[in-house]
Protein backbone atom coordinates (compact mmCIF):
# COMPACT_ATOMS: atom_id res chain seq x y z
CA UNK A 1 0.00 0.00 0.00
CA UNK A 2 1.69 3.09 -0.86
CA UNK A 3 0.40 6.75 0.68
CA UNK A 4 2.93 8.82 -0.35
CA UNK A 5 2.53 12.32 -2.47
CA UNK A 6 4.32 14.65 -4.10
CA UNK A 7 4.14 18.24 -3.94
CA UNK A 8 5.80 20.39 -6.58
CA UNK A 9 8.77 17.42 -6.40
CA UNK A 10 8.57 17.32 -2.80
CA UNK A 11 7.86 13.63 -1.92
CA UNK A 12 5.98 13.07 1.09
CA UNK A 13 5.58 9.73 2.98
CA UNK A 14 1.96 10.35 3.37
CA UNK A 15 -0.54 13.49 2.80
CA UNK A 16 -1.48 14.12 6.54
CA UNK A 17 -0.19 17.90 7.69
CA UNK A 18 -0.44 19.64 10.73
CA UNK A 19 -2.23 22.98 9.95
CA UNK A 20 -0.99 26.45 10.63
CA UNK A 21 -2.17 27.75 13.68
CA UNK A 22 -3.09 24.70 15.49
CA UNK A 23 0.14 23.60 15.82
CA UNK A 24 2.36 26.05 16.86
CA UNK A 25 5.70 25.31 15.49
CA UNK A 26 5.69 21.60 16.74
CA UNK A 27 6.96 21.54 20.47
CA UNK A 28 3.97 21.07 22.20
CA UNK A 29 3.50 18.47 20.17
CA UNK A 30 6.58 16.70 19.56
CA UNK A 31 6.82 16.18 23.48
CA UNK A 32 3.52 14.02 22.81
CA UNK A 33 4.72 11.67 20.21
CA UNK A 34 7.65 11.84 17.31
CA UNK A 35 6.58 14.24 14.58
CA UNK A 36 8.20 12.50 11.83
CA UNK A 37 5.11 9.94 11.03
CA UNK A 38 3.50 13.14 9.55
CA UNK A 39 4.23 14.49 6.25
CA UNK A 40 5.28 17.31 7.11
CA UNK A 41 4.02 20.54 9.13
CA UNK A 42 2.96 23.84 8.43
CA UNK A 43 3.70 26.14 11.28
CA UNK A 44 2.47 29.05 13.08
CA UNK A 45 1.15 32.06 10.44
CA UNK A 46 5.02 34.54 10.71
CA UNK A 47 5.21 37.87 9.98
CA UNK A 48 8.07 39.94 9.32
CA UNK A 49 8.03 41.52 12.93
CA UNK A 50 6.70 40.14 16.06
CA UNK A 51 2.66 40.29 16.85
CA UNK A 52 1.00 40.01 19.96
CA UNK A 53 -2.04 39.57 18.26
CA UNK A 54 -6.01 40.32 19.30
CA UNK A 55 -7.42 41.22 22.55
CA UNK A 56 -9.20 38.18 24.51
CA UNK A 57 -11.12 36.28 24.46
CA UNK A 58 -10.08 34.83 21.42
CA UNK A 59 -11.69 31.70 21.68
CA UNK A 60 -15.80 30.72 21.45
CA UNK A 61 -17.20 26.98 21.15
CA UNK A 62 -19.39 26.81 18.24
CA UNK A 63 -21.46 23.23 17.13
CA UNK A 64 -18.60 21.10 15.91
CA UNK A 65 -16.57 23.87 15.18
CA UNK A 66 -14.38 26.75 17.54
CA UNK A 67 -14.35 30.53 15.94
CA UNK A 68 -10.97 32.04 16.87
CA UNK A 69 -9.59 35.63 16.50
CA UNK A 70 -5.87 35.16 17.34
CA UNK A 71 -5.03 37.78 14.80
CA UNK A 72 -1.59 36.25 13.78
CA UNK A 73 0.06 36.38 17.23
CA UNK A 74 4.05 34.97 16.11
CA UNK A 75 7.51 36.54 17.31
CA UNK A 76 8.37 37.48 13.90
CA UNK A 77 10.45 35.88 10.94
CA UNK A 78 13.86 36.35 12.74
CA UNK A 79 13.33 34.72 15.80
CA UNK A 80 11.76 31.97 13.84
CA UNK A 81 14.89 30.97 11.94
CA UNK A 82 16.95 31.73 14.79
CA UNK A 83 15.16 29.39 17.67
CA UNK A 84 12.83 27.79 16.16
CA UNK A 85 13.95 26.45 13.16
CA UNK A 86 16.96 25.16 14.92
CA UNK A 87 14.54 23.78 17.66
CA UNK A 88 12.54 21.62 14.95
CA UNK A 89 15.59 20.07 13.44
CA UNK A 90 15.77 18.61 16.90
CA UNK A 91 12.41 16.50 16.79
CA UNK A 92 11.46 16.70 12.96
CA UNK A 93 13.94 15.39 9.82
CA UNK A 94 12.19 16.13 7.47
CA UNK A 95 11.01 19.86 6.01
CA UNK A 96 8.39 21.99 7.08
CA UNK A 97 6.08 24.19 5.26
CA UNK A 98 6.61 27.83 6.00
CA UNK A 99 3.43 29.56 7.03
CA UNK A 100 3.94 33.43 6.19
CA UNK A 101 1.53 36.46 6.45
CA UNK A 102 1.60 40.51 5.74
CA UNK A 103 -0.04 43.19 5.61
CA UNK A 104 1.85 45.03 2.10
CA UNK A 105 3.25 42.69 -0.42
CA UNK A 106 6.85 44.67 0.84
CA UNK A 107 6.31 42.41 3.91
CA UNK A 108 5.50 38.77 2.44
CA UNK A 109 7.99 39.37 -0.35
CA UNK A 110 10.83 40.03 2.84
CA UNK A 111 9.45 37.04 4.72
CA UNK A 112 9.83 34.75 2.04
CA UNK A 113 13.63 36.37 1.06
CA UNK A 114 14.19 35.92 4.80
CA UNK A 115 13.84 32.25 4.72
CA UNK A 116 15.24 31.33 1.24
CA UNK A 117 18.57 29.99 2.44
CA UNK A 118 16.59 27.62 5.40
CA UNK A 119 16.72 24.14 3.80
CA UNK A 120 14.18 22.83 6.05
CA UNK A 121 11.77 24.92 4.39
CA UNK A 122 10.23 22.85 1.99
CA UNK A 123 7.47 25.02 0.71
CA UNK A 124 6.21 28.67 1.10
CA UNK A 125 2.57 28.63 2.60
CA UNK A 126 1.48 32.44 1.99
CA UNK A 127 -2.02 33.64 3.96
CA UNK A 128 -3.58 35.56 2.27
CA UNK A 129 -6.81 34.97 3.84
CA UNK A 130 -6.55 35.67 7.94
CA UNK A 131 -9.80 37.22 8.42
CA UNK A 132 -8.54 38.33 11.96
CA UNK A 133 -6.01 41.13 10.87
CA UNK A 134 -7.47 44.42 9.99
CA UNK A 135 -5.35 45.39 7.35
CA UNK A 136 -3.31 42.71 4.86
CA UNK A 137 -4.23 39.60 5.45
CA UNK A 138 -7.79 38.61 3.89
CA UNK A 139 -7.62 41.39 1.96
CA UNK A 140 -5.44 40.17 -0.61
CA UNK A 141 -7.20 37.17 -1.29
CA UNK A 142 -10.63 38.18 -1.40
CA UNK A 143 -9.36 39.79 -5.13
CA UNK A 144 -8.30 38.26 -7.83
CA UNK A 145 -5.99 41.21 -8.62
CA UNK A 146 -4.20 41.76 -5.25
CA UNK A 147 -4.09 37.66 -5.06
CA UNK A 148 -2.20 37.99 -8.55
CA UNK A 149 0.06 40.77 -7.52
CA UNK A 150 1.21 38.90 -3.99
CA UNK A 151 1.69 35.84 -5.68
CA UNK A 152 3.76 37.51 -8.63
CA UNK A 153 5.75 39.51 -5.87
CA UNK A 154 6.62 35.81 -3.74
CA UNK A 155 7.50 34.15 -6.85
CA UNK A 156 10.09 36.34 -7.59
CA UNK A 157 11.55 36.42 -3.73
CA UNK A 158 11.95 33.02 -3.41
CA UNK A 159 13.28 29.59 -5.33
CA UNK A 160 10.78 27.66 -3.37
CA UNK A 161 7.25 26.16 -4.16
CA UNK A 162 4.71 29.12 -3.40
CA UNK A 163 1.92 27.64 -2.39
CA UNK A 164 -1.09 30.19 -1.62
CA UNK A 165 -3.66 30.04 0.84
CA UNK A 166 -7.05 30.85 -0.21
CA UNK A 167 -9.75 32.70 1.91
CA UNK A 168 -13.19 31.06 1.50
CA UNK A 169 -14.62 34.21 2.47
CA UNK A 170 -15.37 34.80 -1.47
CA UNK A 171 -17.69 34.84 -4.32
CA UNK A 172 -16.25 32.70 -6.15
CA UNK A 173 -13.04 30.79 -5.38
CA UNK A 174 -12.04 29.54 -8.61
CA UNK A 175 -11.48 33.09 -9.67
CA UNK A 176 -9.16 34.01 -6.71
CA UNK A 177 -7.18 30.50 -7.44
CA UNK A 178 -7.05 31.20 -11.45
CA UNK A 179 -5.33 34.52 -10.66
CA UNK A 180 -3.12 32.82 -8.50
CA UNK A 181 -1.79 30.34 -10.55
CA UNK A 182 -1.83 33.03 -13.24
CA UNK A 183 0.98 34.75 -10.97
CA UNK A 184 3.22 31.91 -10.89
CA UNK A 185 1.96 29.60 -7.80
CA UNK A 186 2.97 26.47 -7.25
CA UNK A 187 0.06 25.33 -5.48
CA UNK A 188 -2.58 26.40 -3.14
CA UNK A 189 -3.94 25.71 0.16
CA UNK A 190 -7.61 26.12 0.80
CA UNK A 191 -9.24 26.72 2.97
CA UNK A 192 -8.80 29.20 5.74
CA UNK A 193 -11.06 29.88 8.38
CA UNK A 194 -14.69 31.25 8.03
CA UNK A 195 -15.89 34.44 8.97
CA UNK A 196 -18.28 34.31 11.53
CA UNK A 197 -19.68 35.92 15.36
CA UNK A 198 -20.99 34.87 18.37
CA UNK A 199 -22.98 37.14 20.58
CA UNK A 200 -22.94 36.89 24.38
CA UNK A 201 -26.23 36.78 25.45
CA UNK A 202 -25.97 37.94 29.06
CA UNK A 203 -23.66 40.98 27.92
CA UNK A 204 -25.43 41.85 24.44
CA UNK A 205 -21.95 41.65 22.97
CA UNK A 206 -19.84 40.14 20.20
CA UNK A 207 -18.16 37.50 22.47
CA UNK A 208 -14.84 37.63 21.15
CA UNK A 209 -13.08 40.96 21.61
CA UNK A 210 -12.14 41.37 17.69
CA UNK A 211 -16.13 40.68 17.64
CA UNK A 212 -15.48 38.25 14.47
CA UNK A 213 -13.46 35.30 14.27
CA UNK A 214 -12.97 32.49 11.61
CA UNK A 215 -14.58 29.34 11.87
CA UNK A 216 -12.72 26.21 11.95
CA UNK A 217 -13.66 22.20 12.76
CA UNK A 218 -15.80 19.92 11.52
CA UNK A 219 -18.50 21.91 10.82
CA UNK A 220 -16.70 23.30 7.98
CA UNK A 221 -15.29 20.39 5.77
CA UNK A 222 -18.35 19.93 3.31
CA UNK A 223 -17.43 23.59 2.49
CA UNK A 224 -14.16 22.87 1.97
CA UNK A 225 -14.70 20.02 0.18
CA UNK A 226 -17.38 21.68 -1.86
CA UNK A 227 -14.32 24.62 -2.67
CA UNK A 228 -11.22 22.04 -3.40
CA UNK A 229 -13.42 20.71 -5.60
CA UNK A 230 -14.13 23.76 -7.62
CA UNK A 231 -10.53 25.13 -8.01
CA UNK A 232 -9.35 21.12 -9.10
CA UNK A 233 -11.89 21.53 -11.97
CA UNK A 234 -10.40 26.01 -12.26
CA UNK A 235 -6.38 25.14 -11.94
CA UNK A 236 -4.11 22.79 -12.81
CA UNK A 237 -1.69 23.12 -9.84
CA UNK A 238 -1.68 21.27 -6.87
CA UNK A 239 -4.10 21.57 -3.92
CA UNK A 240 -3.79 21.33 -0.45
CA UNK A 241 -6.64 20.28 0.70
CA UNK A 242 -7.56 22.25 4.36
CA UNK A 243 -11.12 22.41 6.67
CA UNK A 244 -12.55 20.68 9.48
CA UNK A 245 -10.73 17.41 8.70
CA UNK A 246 -10.41 14.84 11.27
CA UNK A 247 -10.30 11.01 9.87
CA UNK A 248 -8.88 9.07 7.57
CA UNK A 249 -11.60 9.00 6.12
CA UNK A 250 -12.22 13.01 5.60
CA UNK A 251 -8.38 12.47 4.30
CA UNK A 252 -9.67 10.25 1.38
CA UNK A 253 -12.82 12.72 0.35
CA UNK A 254 -10.34 15.68 0.05
CA UNK A 255 -8.48 14.02 -1.62
CA UNK A 256 -11.23 12.58 -3.80
CA UNK A 257 -12.53 16.31 -4.31
CA UNK A 258 -9.00 17.28 -5.54
CA UNK A 259 -6.09 17.66 -2.90
CA UNK A 260 -2.97 16.42 -3.65
CA UNK A 261 -2.06 16.68 0.89
CA UNK A 262 -4.19 17.54 3.51
CA UNK A 263 -4.03 19.55 6.51
CA UNK A 264 -5.45 18.91 9.66
CA UNK A 265 -6.07 22.02 11.71
CA UNK A 266 -8.66 22.41 14.60
CA UNK A 267 -8.61 18.66 15.48
CA UNK A 268 -5.67 18.91 17.13
CA UNK A 269 -6.65 21.21 19.63
CA UNK A 270 -9.15 18.62 20.77
CA UNK A 271 -7.23 15.79 20.75
CA UNK A 272 -3.51 16.19 20.58
CA UNK A 273 -2.56 12.81 18.58
CA UNK A 274 -5.60 12.87 16.03
CA UNK A 275 -2.77 13.82 13.10
CA UNK A 276 -0.99 10.70 14.23
CA UNK A 277 -4.24 8.49 14.39
CA UNK A 278 -4.82 9.62 10.76
CA UNK A 279 -1.84 8.30 9.59
CA UNK A 280 -2.14 5.20 11.49
CA UNK A 281 -5.24 4.42 10.52
CA UNK A 282 -5.23 5.93 6.71
CA UNK A 283 -3.95 2.07 5.62
CA UNK A 284 -7.02 0.04 6.66
CA UNK A 285 -9.13 2.85 5.15
CA UNK A 286 -7.35 2.40 1.88
CA UNK A 287 -7.86 -0.51 2.09
CA UNK A 288 -11.50 -0.83 2.88
CA UNK A 289 -12.40 1.26 -0.31
CA UNK A 290 -9.94 -0.86 -2.12
CA UNK A 291 -7.14 1.77 -2.56
CA UNK A 292 -3.72 0.59 -3.55
CA UNK A 293 -1.96 4.12 -4.23
CA UNK A 294 -3.48 7.01 -2.58
CA UNK A 295 -2.06 9.72 -5.20
CA UNK A 296 -4.01 7.67 -7.96
CA UNK A 297 -7.35 8.96 -6.32
CA UNK A 298 -6.22 12.38 -6.48
CA UNK A 299 -9.15 14.40 -7.68
CA UNK A 300 -11.54 10.88 -8.60
CA UNK A 301 -14.69 12.26 -7.53
CA UNK A 302 -14.50 14.71 -10.96
CA UNK A 303 -16.50 13.18 -13.70
CA UNK A 304 -12.95 13.02 -15.83
CA UNK A 305 -11.53 12.01 -12.79
CA UNK B 1 0.55 16.45 29.58
CA UNK B 2 -0.87 13.14 29.26
CA UNK B 3 -4.35 11.76 27.40
CA UNK B 4 -5.62 9.24 29.96
CA UNK B 5 -9.81 8.05 30.35
CA UNK B 6 -10.43 8.65 33.84
CA UNK B 7 -13.48 6.98 35.50
CA UNK B 8 -16.04 8.93 37.94
CA UNK B 9 -15.78 7.62 41.37
CA UNK B 10 -18.08 10.41 42.77
CA UNK B 11 -19.72 14.09 41.62
CA UNK B 12 -21.85 15.99 44.72
CA UNK B 13 -23.31 19.37 45.10
CA UNK B 14 -21.42 20.84 47.97
CA UNK B 15 -23.18 24.43 47.95
CA UNK B 16 -25.00 26.73 45.24
CA UNK B 17 -23.95 25.53 42.10
CA UNK B 18 -20.53 23.99 43.12
CA UNK B 19 -19.97 20.47 42.49
CA UNK B 20 -17.15 18.22 43.86
CA UNK B 21 -16.22 15.16 41.27
CA UNK B 22 -13.03 12.35 42.29
CA UNK B 23 -12.04 10.71 39.07
CA UNK B 24 -9.53 7.51 39.40
CA UNK B 25 -7.31 6.50 36.74
CA UNK B 26 -3.30 7.55 35.92
CA UNK B 27 -2.72 11.03 37.69
CA UNK B 28 1.03 11.01 37.22
CA UNK B 29 1.63 13.45 34.98
CA UNK B 30 0.37 16.24 37.30
CA UNK B 31 3.18 17.75 39.00
CA UNK B 32 2.18 20.78 40.83
CA UNK B 33 -1.07 22.40 43.15
CA UNK B 34 -2.49 25.04 40.57
CA UNK B 35 -2.56 22.92 37.42
CA UNK B 36 -5.61 22.22 35.76
CA UNK B 37 -7.07 18.92 33.72
CA UNK B 38 -9.22 19.45 30.43
CA UNK B 39 -12.64 17.34 29.84
CA UNK B 40 -13.76 16.41 26.72
CA UNK B 41 -17.56 16.68 26.52
CA UNK B 42 -20.16 14.66 24.20
CA UNK B 43 -21.50 17.22 21.96
CA UNK B 44 -19.14 20.05 22.45
CA UNK B 45 -16.00 20.57 20.15
CA UNK B 46 -13.74 22.47 22.99
CA UNK B 47 -12.60 20.49 26.15
CA UNK B 48 -13.42 21.95 29.16
CA UNK B 49 -10.46 23.34 31.35
CA UNK B 50 -11.20 22.87 35.11
CA UNK B 51 -8.31 23.40 37.62
CA UNK B 52 -7.10 20.39 39.90
CA UNK B 53 -8.29 20.88 43.82
CA UNK B 54 -6.00 17.74 44.33
CA UNK B 55 -4.76 14.81 43.73
CA UNK B 56 -2.80 11.57 44.26
CA UNK B 57 -1.07 9.24 41.45
CA UNK B 58 -3.92 7.56 40.72
CA UNK B 59 -6.86 10.17 41.82
CA UNK B 60 -8.34 13.52 40.83
CA UNK B 61 -10.29 15.70 42.56
CA UNK B 62 -12.13 18.68 40.98
CA UNK B 63 -14.32 21.08 42.43
CA UNK B 64 -16.43 23.12 39.54
CA UNK B 65 -19.03 25.60 39.58
CA UNK B 66 -21.82 25.20 36.94
CA UNK B 67 -21.51 28.40 34.40
CA UNK B 68 -22.88 27.19 31.48
CA UNK B 69 -24.00 24.76 29.64
CA UNK B 70 -20.44 22.43 29.77
CA UNK B 71 -20.13 22.55 33.44
CA UNK B 72 -24.13 21.65 33.44
CA UNK B 73 -23.18 18.70 31.76
CA UNK B 74 -20.43 17.77 33.76
CA UNK B 75 -22.69 17.99 36.60
CA UNK B 76 -24.44 15.16 35.53
CA UNK B 77 -21.78 12.87 35.50
CA UNK B 78 -22.69 9.67 37.15
CA UNK B 79 -20.09 7.43 38.63
CA UNK B 80 -18.72 4.77 36.10
CA UNK B 81 -18.78 7.18 33.78
CA UNK B 82 -15.45 7.40 31.69
CA UNK B 83 -13.99 10.87 30.88
CA UNK B 84 -11.36 11.54 28.30
CA UNK B 85 -8.94 14.08 30.29
CA UNK B 86 -6.00 16.01 29.48
CA UNK B 87 -4.12 15.62 32.53
CA UNK B 88 -1.65 17.90 34.09
CA UNK B 89 -1.75 20.69 32.48
CA UNK B 90 -0.07 24.78 33.04
CA UNK B 91 2.58 25.50 35.24
CA UNK B 92 1.23 25.35 38.91
CA UNK B 93 2.03 26.89 42.16
CA UNK B 94 5.52 27.47 43.02
CA UNK B 95 5.50 25.42 46.65
CA UNK B 96 9.39 26.42 46.92
CA UNK B 97 8.53 30.49 47.14
CA UNK B 98 6.00 29.97 50.15
CA UNK B 99 8.61 30.84 53.16
CA UNK B 100 7.42 29.68 56.36
CA UNK B 101 4.20 31.44 56.83
CA UNK B 102 2.51 31.39 53.27
CA UNK B 103 -1.03 33.52 52.90
CA UNK B 104 -3.38 31.60 50.45
CA UNK B 105 -6.12 33.57 49.57
CA UNK B 106 -9.52 32.34 47.54
CA UNK B 107 -12.23 34.02 46.04
CA UNK B 108 -15.58 31.86 45.49
CA UNK B 109 -14.67 28.97 43.28
CA UNK B 110 -10.70 29.99 43.49
CA UNK B 111 -10.64 28.21 46.47
CA UNK B 112 -10.11 24.41 44.97
CA UNK B 113 -6.46 24.50 43.89
CA UNK B 114 -5.68 26.05 47.32
CA UNK B 115 -6.58 23.64 49.09
CA UNK B 116 -4.34 20.98 46.97
CA UNK B 117 -1.67 23.86 47.50
CA UNK B 118 -2.15 23.72 51.72
CA UNK B 119 -1.79 20.71 52.23
CA UNK B 120 1.30 20.25 50.32
CA UNK B 121 2.58 23.23 52.40
CA UNK B 122 1.09 21.77 55.42
CA UNK B 123 3.46 18.62 54.43
CA UNK B 124 6.41 21.01 53.98
CA UNK B 125 5.90 22.07 57.83
CA UNK B 126 4.84 25.48 56.97
CA UNK B 127 2.56 27.67 59.05
CA UNK B 128 -0.22 28.37 56.50
CA UNK B 129 -2.59 30.82 56.75
CA UNK B 130 -6.16 31.00 54.32
CA UNK B 131 -8.62 33.65 53.34
CA UNK B 132 -11.78 32.08 51.60
CA UNK B 133 -14.14 34.77 50.24
CA UNK B 134 -17.68 34.19 49.38
CA UNK B 135 -20.56 36.18 48.10
CA UNK B 136 -22.94 34.19 50.56
CA UNK B 137 -23.14 31.91 53.05
CA UNK B 138 -24.72 29.72 50.98
CA UNK B 139 -21.74 29.75 48.40
CA UNK B 140 -19.57 28.86 50.93
CA UNK B 141 -17.51 25.95 51.07
CA UNK B 142 -14.35 23.76 51.85
CA UNK B 143 -14.20 25.57 55.29
CA UNK B 144 -13.94 22.05 57.12
CA UNK B 145 -11.20 20.78 54.60
CA UNK B 146 -8.91 23.47 54.78
CA UNK B 147 -9.68 22.89 58.64
CA UNK B 148 -8.36 19.20 58.61
CA UNK B 149 -5.58 20.48 57.50
CA UNK B 150 -4.59 22.40 60.91
CA UNK B 151 -4.75 25.75 59.23
CA UNK B 152 -6.61 29.10 60.55
CA UNK B 153 -9.33 30.01 57.82
CA UNK B 154 -10.53 33.05 57.97
CA UNK B 155 -13.91 33.68 55.79
CA UNK B 156 -15.26 36.68 54.40
CA UNK B 157 -18.77 36.80 53.07
CA UNK B 158 -19.94 40.34 50.71
CA UNK B 159 -22.87 40.74 52.57
CA UNK B 160 -21.90 39.37 56.36
CA UNK B 161 -23.97 35.99 56.39
CA UNK B 162 -20.84 34.12 57.34
CA UNK B 163 -17.74 34.88 58.99
CA UNK B 164 -16.39 38.56 58.48
CA UNK B 165 -18.67 41.07 56.64
CA UNK B 166 -16.44 42.37 53.67
CA UNK B 167 -13.95 41.12 50.77
CA UNK B 168 -11.08 39.16 51.26
CA UNK B 169 -8.90 41.99 51.66
CA UNK B 170 -10.39 43.54 54.51
CA UNK B 171 -9.43 39.94 56.44
CA UNK B 172 -5.62 40.76 55.10
CA UNK B 173 -5.57 43.69 57.52
CA UNK B 174 -2.67 43.72 59.96
CA UNK B 175 -1.56 39.98 58.55
CA UNK B 176 2.18 39.12 58.59
CA UNK B 177 2.72 36.47 55.62
CA UNK B 178 5.92 35.33 53.97
CA UNK B 179 4.86 34.79 50.86
CA UNK B 180 1.28 34.72 48.99
CA UNK B 181 -1.07 32.79 46.42
CA UNK B 182 -4.80 34.08 45.56
CA UNK B 183 -7.23 32.20 42.83
CA UNK B 184 -10.05 34.06 42.43
CA UNK B 185 -11.47 36.45 40.21
CA UNK B 186 -9.47 39.15 38.89
CA UNK B 187 -11.57 41.81 40.75
CA UNK B 188 -10.48 40.31 43.58
CA UNK B 189 -7.01 40.45 42.53
CA UNK B 190 -6.60 44.29 41.64
CA UNK B 191 -7.82 44.61 45.23
CA UNK B 192 -5.25 42.69 46.64
CA UNK B 193 -2.67 44.68 44.39
CA UNK B 194 -3.32 47.36 46.83
CA UNK B 195 -2.95 45.98 50.86
CA UNK B 196 -0.55 42.96 49.07
CA UNK B 197 2.65 43.26 50.59
CA UNK B 198 5.73 41.15 49.10
CA UNK B 199 6.14 38.30 46.63
CA UNK B 200 3.18 36.49 45.93
CA UNK B 201 1.42 35.04 42.65
CA UNK B 202 -1.68 35.05 40.89
CA UNK B 203 -3.48 31.99 39.06
CA UNK B 204 -5.16 33.58 36.24
CA UNK B 205 -8.61 32.40 33.80
CA UNK B 206 -8.85 33.24 30.43
CA UNK B 207 -11.32 31.39 27.50
CA UNK B 208 -9.22 28.75 25.90
CA UNK B 209 -8.47 27.03 22.75
CA UNK B 210 -5.96 24.03 22.99
CA UNK B 211 -5.37 24.02 26.63
CA UNK B 212 -1.36 22.90 25.81
CA UNK B 213 -0.55 25.67 23.96
CA UNK B 214 -0.77 25.08 20.48
CA UNK B 215 -3.55 27.69 19.78
CA UNK B 216 -2.55 31.17 21.51
CA UNK B 217 -5.91 31.60 21.99
CA UNK B 218 -5.74 32.65 25.95
CA UNK B 219 -1.97 34.31 25.63
CA UNK B 220 -1.73 37.54 28.05
CA UNK B 221 0.82 40.33 28.03
CA UNK B 222 3.30 40.61 30.86
CA UNK B 223 6.18 42.05 32.15
CA UNK B 224 7.94 39.36 30.58
CA UNK B 225 6.15 39.30 27.17
CA UNK B 226 3.10 37.53 25.80
CA UNK B 227 2.45 34.47 27.14
CA UNK B 228 -0.25 31.50 27.11
CA UNK B 229 -2.56 31.81 30.07
CA UNK B 230 -2.63 27.32 29.65
CA UNK B 231 0.98 27.09 29.11
CA UNK B 232 3.20 29.71 30.36
CA UNK B 233 0.16 30.17 33.37
CA UNK B 234 -1.88 30.09 34.65
CA UNK B 235 -0.06 30.96 37.94
CA UNK B 236 1.70 34.08 37.23
CA UNK B 237 3.74 35.76 39.24
CA UNK B 238 2.78 39.43 40.81
CA UNK B 239 5.34 41.33 39.21
CA UNK B 240 4.51 39.28 36.02
CA UNK B 241 1.34 40.68 35.66
CA UNK B 242 0.31 43.95 33.87
CA UNK B 243 -2.70 45.74 36.44
CA UNK B 244 -3.73 47.93 32.98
Amino acid sequence: MDMKVTLSGWELSNPVIPASGTFGYGREFAALYDLNCLGSFSFKGTTLEPRFGNPTPRIAECESAVLNAVGLQNPGIAHVKAVELPEIRKFFGKKVIANISGFSIEEYVRCCRALEGEEQVGIVEVNISCPNVHSGGMSFGTEPGSAYEVTKAVKAATTKPVYMKLSPNVTDIAAIARACADGGADGLCLINTLLGMRIDLARRRPLLANRTGGLSGPAVFPVAVRMVYEVYEAVSIPIIGVGGVASAENVVEMMLAGATAVEVGAANLVDPYICKKIVESLPSVMEKYKIENLSEIIGGAHCNG
Amino acid sequence: MTNELLAVEANEKIAKSVYKMTLSGDCSAITAPGQFVNFRLEGKFLRRPISVCDWEPDRLTVVYKVVGEGTQAMSGWARGKRVDTLVGLGNGFDCAAAGDAPLLVGGGVGAPPLYGLCRRLRAQGRRVQVILGFNTASEAFFLEEFATLGVSTMVTTADGSLGQRGFVTDAMHGLQYSYFYACGPIPMFRAMERVAVGGGEYSLEERMGCGFGACMGCTCKTAGGSKRICADGPVLKREEILWT
